[in-house]
């Protein structure tokens, strides 16, 4: 006996225990019979429904279609799903009702078995006002599903179409439901027919309008806008109300979201900008290989995943934790390298410094153009990254808020290696006073070599975050560097806390400016302004307070 | 009188490098038009607009030294200038170009036409006129150089803050030059020209024409450049550059002085943009990107800065050997000459390849005065 038999039957004896006698269950010849027999009013009722769909008249088809929404059996469900897709297949003669699933099987609808299709099938039709009442049917057919996803969809389709003949299934799924989100949408759908019919009383469409700006979005609003058309005059004032609180609030979410993402891209810039904070900031060496650091860490990360992929699948989403010391250690050991190899034979020479790095940094994108070609590299989001959630109706999505965390964190680690450890102490005396520190016995040419080594890591880190949000190609860093060195400027030199919050101003400012100027265009003023800036306050945000004069 | 003074104000590289000019006016013509195809002393037309461009080039270098090796400025957006004068230049071409476009408006580019557009942006009126749009030539690069610089300079920018803002000014234009709103043909910049002066672009002739205007020009930019830097004046920006807070102090109005040879220089760079631009027939926005700039640093650097000549020659050879790298198997192999050149000459030819050779001939005399200092 099959699962969906029993399962049925049971069902019949709970309802109907009467009618299911031992003795009919002997027969097993005539099982089938038996079963159908025995089957309660509301079975039958459900296949008397059923037939109506034999005749593929409008009037029966209505007819079938209030049948079987009015038995509720979860049977009934893919068939008037097929009914709307015209995949429900009937043949009078042989009264036999089957319908065809999406992927061409057909089934009984009369028992939700696989059948084989009739012979010569005609397929029901619908008109348009047919289409409504079906689809409306379905909706509150749904509206009882064990499932809540689908419970609150049908909640939300009624609500898209109004439908007052729905508001009995509505009230009767109010009172069964104990979700709360799902209460809320069933609410929204009800307060949605009753505020459209003008059938209801006064006080009840007032009461409505609340529920309805109880919190905001397009479709509330947009059905505010809709019933504000033709509202007689008592209804005007509560829905003039509804409407501006909703818009407000819309508006609050807008400039939370434009702060959300001007915080998210400041972060990007922080992030790529930090290392240079060290080498350019502390050091005063002006690289311009930074961003090439930076495409190396990327590229670190997209070896590990590589590595990964092909022998040890399961630790996918560990691959940017194991990424982050790996990018630290390459990129500062090519920092260290190019610190011990170039830079120190330039110190004091800042433009000479600056064309010397531009060469390295030539260097290392064609490196990376020969060894990993000049295309795209896919780089994978572990699952913690991927998704979204909602907050106070804003969608953040995982993947920005780490990286917003992230840049955070790898600050507040700078801040504590530079003012917390040793080797922060005697990077700062060295680039205080390089003789003075030298006599006190600090080796300058390694501080030299391991700040820039710390920076260059840094910067690595960083391409370990950028590697989710940017195309990983050798032209990765380019767009950064200036972006970094703007951020860096801006802040004042050698200053971590300019850094930051240069970095996230200059995130919010630019996607401020975005709606009004374009993406490129608010690019080229933000330029502009800082250029501007640079010429009132020469040193940055939050300069160095000193007496020295150069020359 | 002329001759007098050019004797007093040249020295001996200077005179070396005009004869070398005179030369190359005189017999690539000759080797060009008169001697026959098949020669070996022939030189095509291809060559000589590859020549043509490297003498813009090396225009273009000649006006970076002007303001780095004499003055300090490390201008990184010095390409900024050199593609406004072409995109000046090629606005001009493009207007000459009338109804032979392939939509045929007698006013309006193919771009605008096709971009839907019905009037002419203000920006192009008078670009019919060959006078104002040479003037214009001269006019853009030098008020956005006057602009910027009284802002950088009277609120002393300098070094490598001025480096950084510089190549932000280019990547800004850049960025605008891209975008089909601006009115300049967006991507595509502006192509296609037919006739300059009345004479076709294509013809060998025209080619010639602007080759010895390339020539004229390269000589003229050199001989300002040489008069500025041996004058008073030019005295005081080598002070600027060795000392400027020791200038400002003996009661020289620094910011005068930068701003003067900033404009001077912007002004060179736009006319050597603008004689580019007839010889490639194009000018796009990616003429503005940082790189090109950077580039024109490392001739000047490579050659040897504070001598003018040496940022010709740097041109000359760093173009010489691109375009032996870039065509053919090589190819791939570009960036990394172009990075380790960067990195040689910082490191190990601080006074560039003009600087090596003079004081390894000094040295072989046997005058047993010490290497020159990186610029004079």
């Amino acid at each position: 006996m099959n699962h969906r038999h029993t399962t049925l039957r049971d069902r019949a004896r709970a309802i109907a225990p009467g009618l299911a006698s031992p003795a009919l269950l002997a027969l097993a010849i005539l099982f089938l019979l038996t079963c159908f027999a025995s089957l309660p009013a509301r079975a039958q009722d459900y296949n008397a429904a059923l037939d109506k769909f034999l005749s593929d008249s409008f009037p029966d088809t209505e007819a079938g279609i209030a049948g079987v929404q009015a038995v509720g059996d979860p049977r009934g469900v893919p068939v008037i799903e097929a009914l709307l897709d015209r995949r429900l297949l009937v043949n009078q003669a042989a009264k036999a009702i089957v319908y065809r699933d999406r992927a061409g099987a057909t089934f009984d609808a009369r028992t939700g078995e696989p059948a084989a299709a009739p012979d010569s099938p005609t397929t029901v039709r619908l008109n348009n006002r047919l289409r409504g009442i079906a689809q409306a049917a379905l909706g509150a057919m749904t509206l009882l599903s064990p499932d809540p996803t689908r419970r609150r969809q049908a909640a939300e389709a009624v609500f898209r179409s109004r439908d007052a003949s729905a508001l009995p299934a509505i009230d009767q799924a109010l009172a069964r439901e104990t979700l709360p989100s799902v209460r809320d949408a069933l609410r929204l759908a009800r307060a949605a027919i009753v505020l459209t019919d003008d059938a209801t009383p006064m006080a009840d469409r007032i009461a409505a309008v609340d529920v309805v700006s109880a919190s905001a979005d397009r479709d509330r609003i947009g059905l505010l806008r809709q019933v504000m058309n033709r509202a007689p005059a008592e209804l005007k004032p509560a829905l003039e109300a509804g409407i501006a609180k909703i818009e407000n609030v819309l508006k609050m979410r807008e400039i939370a979201q434009t702060f959300w993402f001007g915080l998210s891209l400041g972060s990007v810039l922080l992030l790529a900008a930090i290392g240079l904070a060290i080498t350019f900031g502390v050091m005063g060496v002006i690289n311009m290989a930074h961003g090439e650091m930076v495409m190396i860490g990327a590229y670190v990360t997209f070896m590990v995943q590589e590595t990964i992929r092909n022998s040890a699948p399961e630790l996918f989403d560990y691959s940017l934790l194991i990424s982050l010391p790996l990018a630290f250690f390459v990129a500062g050991a090519i920092g260290v390298a190019i610190e011990r190899g170039i830079i120190r034979f330039l110190y004091g020479r800042p433009l000479e410094t600056l064309l010397a790095t531009f060469g390295v940094s030539l260097f290392l994108q064609q490196g990376v153009r020969t060894i990993f070609g000049p295309t795209n590299r896919e780089v994978g989001a572990p699952g913690f990254m991927s998704g979204y959630f909602e907050f106070f109706g804003l969608q953040i999505t995982y993947g920005r808020l780490w990286i917003v965390v992230f840049a955070i964190f790898v600050f507040a680690m700078l801040l504590l290696v530079l003012k917390g450890t040793s080797l922060g102490l005697h990077m700062r005396a060295v680039t205080q006073n390089r003789r003075m520190a030298a006599s006190m016995g600090i080796r300058t040419g390694f501080v030299d070599a391991m700040t820039f080594g710390l920076g260059s890591g840094i910067a690595g880190i960083a391409g370990v975050a950028l590697s989710q949000i940017d195309n990983v190609s050798p032209n990765l860093g380019q767009g950064y560097i200036i972006d970094s060195f703007m951020v860096v400027v801006f802040g004042g030199v050698g200053n971590l806390w300019g850094t930051l919050v240069a970095a996230l101003s200059l995130g919010v400012a630019n996607k401020l400016l975005e709606p009004f100027a374009g993406a490129v265009l608010g690019k080229i003023l933000i330029l502009v302004l800082l250029i501007l800036f640079i010429q009132k306050r020469p040193r940055g945000l939050f300069a160095l307070k000193g007496r020295a004069v150069e020359q | 009188m002329i001759a007098a003074l050019l004797a007093e104000k040249l020295d001996g590289r200077g005179k070396i490098f005009l004869i070398f000019l005179a030369l190359l006016a005189l017999l690539v013509p000759i080797c060009n038009l008169l001697v026959p195809a098949g020669s070996a002393f022939h030189i095509g037309t291809g060559t000589v607009v590859l020549l043509g461009k490297w003498l813009c080039y090396a225009m273009l270098a000649v006006a970076l030294d002007l303001v780095w090796g004499y003055c300090g400025i490390l201008s990184l957006g010095h390409g900024a200038f050199f593609a406004l004068g072409g995109y000046a230049m090629g606005m001009y071409l493009m207007r000459q170009i009338g109804t032979r476009g392939v939509y045929g408006h007698p006013v309006l580019p193919d771009f605008m036409v096709f971009l839907n557009w019905t009037e002419l942006p203000v920006a192009w009126w008078g670009f019919q006129n060959p006078v104002y749009a040479m003037f214009m030539v001269l006019a853009v690069p030098g008020a956005l150089a006057f602009v910027f610089g009284w802002f950088a300079f009277r609120s002393r920018v300098t070094g490598v803050y001025l480096s950084i803002i510089t190549q932000a000014l280019t990547y800004a234009l850049l960025l605008a030059f891209f975008r089909n709103d601006m009115g300049f043909g967006g991507n595509n910049g502006l192509t296609d020209f037919k006739d300059i002066f009345g004479f076709n672009v294509q013809s060998a002739g025209t080619r010639m024409a602007l080759f010895l205007a390339s020539v004229a020009g390269l000589v003229i930019a050199f001989l300002i450049a040489r008069f500025m830097v041996t004058s008073t004046f030019g005295k005081v920006l080598v002070a600027i550059r060795d000392a400027e807070s020791r200038t400002r102090f003996l009661g020289y109005r620094v910011e005068r002085f930068k701003l003067l040879v900033f404009v001077v220089s912007a002004m060179m760079a736009g006319v050597a943009g603008a004689l580019y631009v007839p010889q490639v027939g194009i000018i796009n926005p990616s003429e503005f990107s940082p790189i090109n700039s950077i580039e024109a640093v490392v001739w000047v650097a490579m050659g040897g800065r504070g001598t003018l000549v040496g940022a010709a020659l740097g041109a000359g050879i760093v173009n010489a050997l691109k375009t032996t790298f870039t065509t053919g198997a090589l190819a791939p192999y570009w960036l990394f000459v172009l990075g380790a050149l960067f990195v040689l000459v910082t490191v190990a030819l601080p006074a560039g390849i003009l600087g090596a050779a003079e004081s390894l001939i000094k040295r072989m005399r046997g005058s047993g005065s010490p290497a020159r200092k990186p610029a004079e």
